[in-house]
């Protein structure tokens, strides 16, 4: 079964291909673009299921042997961002039914939805640093044209500031990968493992590890990096601008993750000390950035920048309930983040506008909606029973065991900005009385959306629903969670499953 | 030789960043391309400089000479410059873009997103 490794890259690829084959024919690029994110959920859970059951998987690209030729390889953190890459692509592809306008569909957002998602996969699932430069490249021109696409002001002014700071961040992922095989002479990520593991040479790889942190860290958006996500974010359409919250700083992260378990591990106290107090950073900037926002998808740009400061915590500490912590956090945030800004969407549709002031009064007109917003907000906050309780626990238990009061101090506070700001908006989109019109004649007549309604809440409702599993439930995903960072931290069967145990 | 390159990988980075901290937006363009040529370079030469000794198994041996160039860098090399080749192209579209949408090409005063 090694086709399944490949599966998830190969039916995104396959949808791209067959979107643009039916250029003008909108309908059946609607069933494709559904279906064939469908089809990556499907293969990424047996996939996953796969992994589970019979240890972590390799296939050699061509049949090259291991550290010679790509080897693509699924453990199980890896088959977990996959099933949450098709997960996320399934529910914003229905979500874009609903709301994508014809104009961005004629010219092919469905087949660059696919091909970005098949960057994603193929970055979660490659063994070598080369080639996960390539499909970063694939992600990256795919989400700037998304970023472009439709060509209005605030859109084309937030893509440059995109576009570049991703293009820096390349070329300085692209000079770590150059030092680092002047150094090691490979390439293959388990096969730099084992020879690191050999001949520990801290100070000539901590150079390459902070290239490393520094690209990734842009890609990421973390502390002293993050100027352009904040920019950018709000601008295009919001399901694209969903996807890119729920997905893409995850891949930087992601990246972080492994490369700091797996290879960058000679000198611990370094790097993971400045991960640790990047992470305090990341998460109070973010989150008070967030305080000063008025406007919904900005301020929710923010809250991306800060729950990512929990996931570097989780790596930062380096254990393996903090890693599992950090992988649950992942997941939780990922559908949390995507299921906000659907609903900060729906608002925006509703009523014409997402700034905080001009908005008021939809509980009342909609109390479904605002029981959809309320699940998800109070679970990015981390009030139990919902999925960010769990994560959070995690993560501050860690912290205490290894008695790091600073960070959990950090965390437990920039939690309680969260859920101010969380109240926030839904004090003054919800709660508050709608401001009277004659303030406002300048926004849009509402937009009724009764045939469409279940195209945009169903995703949300999907996204709500698992927010709520994943609280009431979590012992099977932690469980799960708690085998993937014992996997990482223990990096001899990632190497043992590439080289199809020969060294 | 590797002083030399080195040097002029450093010059190259130097000038690149320079023109991407400018304000133009056609600077921003030169910038990149002087950014990812220097990258391209300091692949070369961080995988060290083999000259006249080509990885070609000669007539009648079984194995290489050693030693001989490492041909991996620059089937890398190849790659990047054709990604870079492919941004390139993208980003001259986009400037193209920004040009005709604001009718600048002054960073400064790009500032419709910012609050």
């Amino acid at each position: 079964m090694k086709l399944l490794i490949v599966l998830p890259i190969l039916i995104p690829f396959a949808t791209a291909i067959a979107s643009l084959f039916v250029r003008r024919w909108i309908l059946a690029q609607r069933i494709l673009g559904v279906a064939g994110a469908a089809g990556l959920l499907g293969a990424a859970l047996a996939l996953l299921k796969m992994v589970e059951g019979d240890g972590i998987q390799a296939v050699q690209i061509g049949n090259w042997p291991a550290p010679y030729g790509i080897t693509l390889v699924a453990d199980l953190f890896g088959a977990i961002m996959v099933t949450l890459a098709g997960l996320m692509g399934f529910a914003v592809a229905v979500y874009s039914l609903a709301s994508m306008d014809a104009q961005r569909e004629k010219f092919g957002y469905y087949s660059l939805l696919h091909i970005m998602l098949m960057g994603v996969c193929g970055a979660f699932l490659t063994g070598d640093l080369f080639n996960l430069y390539v499909w970063f490249e694939v992600l990256l021109i795919s989400s700037f044209v998304l970023m472009a696409l439709g060509g209005e002001r605030a859109q084309i002014e937030g893509a440059l500031k995109y576009v570049t700071l991703n293009l820096i961040s390349s070329a300085l992922f692209l000079a770590g990968i150059g030092i680092l095989y002047g150094k090691i002479g490979t390439l293959n990520m388990a096969d730099l493992a084992y020879k690191l593991s050999l001949e520990p040479q801290s100070n000539l790889i901590n150079s390459s590890a902070m290239l490393f942190l520094i690209a990734f860290g842009i890609k990421a958006a973390i502390f002293p990096l993050f100027f352009w996500l904040p920019d950018s974010y709000h601008t295009p359409p919001v399901a694209v601008s969903a996807i890119f919250a729920g997905l893409l700083t995850k891949v930087g992260v992601y990246v972080m993750i492994r490369a700091f378990t797996l290879f960058f591990v000679q000198d611990v106290g370094f790097t993971h000390t400045l991960i640790l107090v990047l992470a305090g950073l990341t998460m109070v900037t973010g989150v008070l950035g967030a305080v000063a926002q008025n406007e919904m998808r900005r301020l929710l740009s923010f809250h991306i920048i800060s729950q990512i400061g929990y996931i570097l915590m989780g790596l930062g500490l380096f254990r393996v309930l903090a890693l599992a912590g950090a992988i649950f956090f992942i997941l939780h945030v990922s559908i949390v983040k995507v299921a906000l800004f659907l609903v900060s969407g729906v608002v925006e549709r509703l009523r014409g506008t997402g700034q905080l002031k001009e908005l008021g009064g939809l509980y009342r007109a909609y109390p479904c909606l605002a029981v959809l917003f309320i699940i998800p907000a109070m679970s990015l906050a981390g009030i139990p029973p919902l999925s960010g309780f769990f994560a959070k626990l995690a993560l501050v238990k860690a912290g205490l065991e290894m008695e790091q009061y600073a960070i959990v101090i950090t965390a437990l506070g920039v939690s309680l900005l969260t859920l101010f700001s969380m109240i926030k908006i839904w004090g003054e989109v919800f709660w508050k009385p709608e401001p009277t019109k004659s303030e406002y004649i300048g926004s849009e007549q509402p937009q009724i959306l009764k045939k469409s309604q279940i195209l945009f809440l169903s995703p949300i409702v999907l996204l709500a629903f698992l927010a709520v599993l994943f609280g009431l439930a979590a012992e099977p995903f932690f469980t799960l969670a708690t085998r993937a960072a014992e996997q990482l931290l223990d990096p001899s069967e990632y190497i043992h499953a590439v080289f199809g145990g020969k060294p | 030789m590797d002083t030399v390159l080195a040097i002029v990988i450093g010059g190259l980075y130097a000038a690149g960043f320079y023109s991407m901290l400018r304000r133009s937006i056609v600077k921003l363009v030169i910038g990149f391309i002087l950014l990812s040529n220097a990258t391209n370079l300091l692949i070369f030469t961080a995988s060290g400089l083999t000259r006249g000794r080509p990885p070609l198994v000669i007539e009648g041996a079984n194995a290489l000479a050693q030693p001989h160039a490492d041909p991996l860098p620059q089937a890398l090399i190849l790659t990047a410059i054709v990604i870079g080749f492919g941004v390139l192209a993208f980003i001259l579209v986009l400037v193209h873009r920004v040009y005709q949408t604001i009718g600048t090409d002054d960073m400064d005063k790009m500032k419709g997103i910012d609050t």
